[in-house]
């Protein structure tokens, strides 16, 4: 099996915020990652690991003072490369489809959200005419499961879930192959945060069903991106593929096939989540403490503090809160196999190391 | 004890968000309240720390009826009890350097003497680094604020602890270091604590015993005082 068709394929993506006085803010670091159609990436980290600004340089929505290097490509586009009138013209909503942080701020305040639906169908689709225009907002809003009689709300009126929803539809309108979550399930309560991530996982799981049927090896090998041309244009151009950005391991457990962990603006885990959450577990030792300071294993914290981005240590970021650092954690550990790690977790099994 | 006895509470007369809640803390006990999103479990939270103040019922804390709320609370009352609200960027002054921030309890209440010594001691409890304290709410992440915003809690030495979603925010590493610094408070002191959250795994391995909210307002108060049968420290292996 050659694996399917990446939907989205970042290559030594790098972000740097350059500050008054000279200073530079190492945010995210060579990044390499694909996300294929039909499967959800979780990236996951603590706040202020560089989780979304990764996310703002696929949009094109990064500060002035921010300078990229490496390459995300959608399909033969390379986002960051895109000058502003082909992201705001042809990514934005309609490549990639943003879920946001926080509903309730995306959202206009004074605007009903049939009012804001029908300004996004008719801006992303070809749709025209009022009638026709409040029957595709009315479609949309039944796609991410918002409910009718809720259309002519304000946003202040709806529960945090509705108003997660209604963000949620907005992203879909344009069809995007690619949706980025950005910590969709922040603040929203357990329920909450189960319906919202099934809902994103039934967008993927949806449009992959359409096209292809080898949902049984899911998350393989989504590593090649040479096949991004035979079937990505034809049946592929409706998988659709998540990538989840959260702090929330449950809701990551709950839908991810794969798991990204970053830590200092580096990405210093890429496993299955079987292996990540199951056996053999994590590789990298951060990862391992993450895991750890879960309430329902042994809710120990990792002790110390993540390294200031803007002050990162030579060699391995996290070697200075490590139990297993030793002199060869001086030096930048490269990513080899799933972890980027001098000591990694043995890999228990061969599923580890194939992954 | 923290008692709260039948309250109701709301911010419109007529409507309350809840009503005739009984709920009671032993000192020195852990009790998480876990109800869902805006069911007005926070507002329950802010009555018993005396920042809410009720439309009826009566909050009686070690034996005293409260009558009077917010900064008309006798000091001596008010600074019985530290609270640690879900958002720390709201409840963090942006001007005040971390510093100040864990020092305004001990200036608002005349004890700037101390205020060096004890900001140290508790920023090395809370886990903060020297570098963070001379910085502002803006320069550090969520999770380094709201560590700050539990060393304020602690700084009066507080008979009872009121945590409303203390660590909704937060990714799991400090989620387990702020309740590990909350538990090691309470181990230390004996204060009692209210856990305010929607999460029952963290609840549950967090505090002595668990409440639902529906438990509290369903017309049955024998189940608001009495909890789940056996304590979440016998649920548990140890």
């Amino acid at each position: 099996m050659t694996g399917r068709t990446p939907v989205l394929s970042v290559r030594g993506l790098s972000v740097r915020f350059l500050m008054p006085g000279g200073r530079g803010v190492a945010a995210v670091t060579d990044a390499h990652f694909d996300v294929a159609g039909g499967e959800c990436l979780a990236l996951i980290g603590e706040s202020g690991c560089g989780k979304s600004v990764l996310a703002s340089a696929l949009l094109g929505l990064l500060p002035g003072n921010a300078q990229t290097a490496g390459a995300a490509l959608l399909g033969d586009l390379d986002l960051l490369a895109a000058d502003e009138r082909t992201l705001a013209r042809t990514v934005r909503g309609r490549l990639v489809g943003l879920v946001p942080q926080s509903p309730a701020a995306h959202l206009t305040p004074v605007r009903t959200i049939r009012s804001q639906l029908e300004e996004t169908v008719a801006e992303l689709t070809g749709v025209r005419g009022r009638t026709a225009l409040r029957a595709a907002a009315e479609k949309a809003a039944a796609r991410a499961a918002f409910p009718a009689d809720h259309l002519d709300r304000h946003p202040h009126e709806l529960s945090g879930g509705l108003a997660q929803r209604a963000a949620t539809a907005l992203a879909l309108v344009g069809d995007a192959p690619l949706l980025l979550a950005d910590e969709p399930t922040t603040g929203l309560d357990r329920d909450l945060v189960d319906r919202t991530v099934d809902e994103l996982r039934r967008h993927v799981d949806t449009a992959h069903d359409v096209d292809k049927a080898d949902s049984a090896d899911k998350a393989d090998s989504a590593d090649d991106a040479d096949n991004a041309e035979n079937a990505g244009n034809t049946a592929g151009r409706r998988d659709r593929a998540l990538l989840m950005i959260t702090h929330d391991l449950a809701a990551a457990e709950r839908v991810a096939d794969r798991i990204a962990v970053m830590y200092a603006g580096r990405i210093v885990e890429l496993t299955r989540a079987a292996d990540f959450f199951g056996a053999p577990g994590p590789r990298h030792p951060y990862s391992r403490g993450l895991l750890d300071a879960l309430p329902d294993r042994a809710f120990t914290p990792i002790p110390g503090l993540p390294p200031e981005l803007g002050a990162l240590p030579g060699g391995c970021a996290f070697a200075a809160r490590c139990d297993r650092a030793s002199d060869a954690c001086a030096v930048q550990p490269p990513l080899t196999g799933t972890a980027a790690c001098h000591h990694p977790h043995a890999a228990l099994t061969e599923a580890a190391d194939r992954a | 004890m923290l008692e709260l006895r039948t309250v109701t509470a709301g911010y419109t007369r007529g409507a309350p968000v809840f009503r005739d809640v009984t709920l009671t803390v032993a000192p020195g006990e852990a009790v998480g309240l876990l109800g869902p999103s805006g069911c007005g479990k926070s507002t329950l939270a802010r009555v018993a720390a005396l920042l809410h103040r009720p439309d009826a019922g009566t909050l009686v804390v070690d034996g005293t009826p409260v009558r009077q709320w917010r900064h008309r609370a006798p000091r001596e009352r008010r600074t019985a009890f530290g609270v640690v609200f879900q958002q720390a960027r709201l409840s963090a002054d942006p001007r005040l350097t971390l510093a100040d921030l864990i020092a305004e309890p001990l200036r608002a209440t005349g004890r700037r003497a101390d205020a060096a010594v004890r900001v140290a001691e508790l920023a090395a409890t809370a886990g903060l680094t020297t570098d963070l304290l001379t910085r502002r709410p803006h320069e550090v992440s969520d999770g380094q604020l709201q560590r700050a915003c539990v060393a304020r809690a602690l700084v009066l030495r507080p008979r009872w602890l009121v945590c409303d979603e203390m660590t909704a925010m937060l990714d799991a590493s400090t989620t387990a270091a702020l309740v590990r610094v909350v538990e090691d408070y309470r181990t230390a002191t004996g204060a009692g604590l209210l856990a305010v959250g929607h999460d029952r795994v963290l609840l549950d391995r967090w505090c002595d015993r668990t409440v639902e909210w529906d438990a509290l307002t369903r017309p049955r108060p024998e189940a608001a005082t009495s909890g789940p049968p056996g304590t979440n420290k016998d649920r548990r292996d140890n």
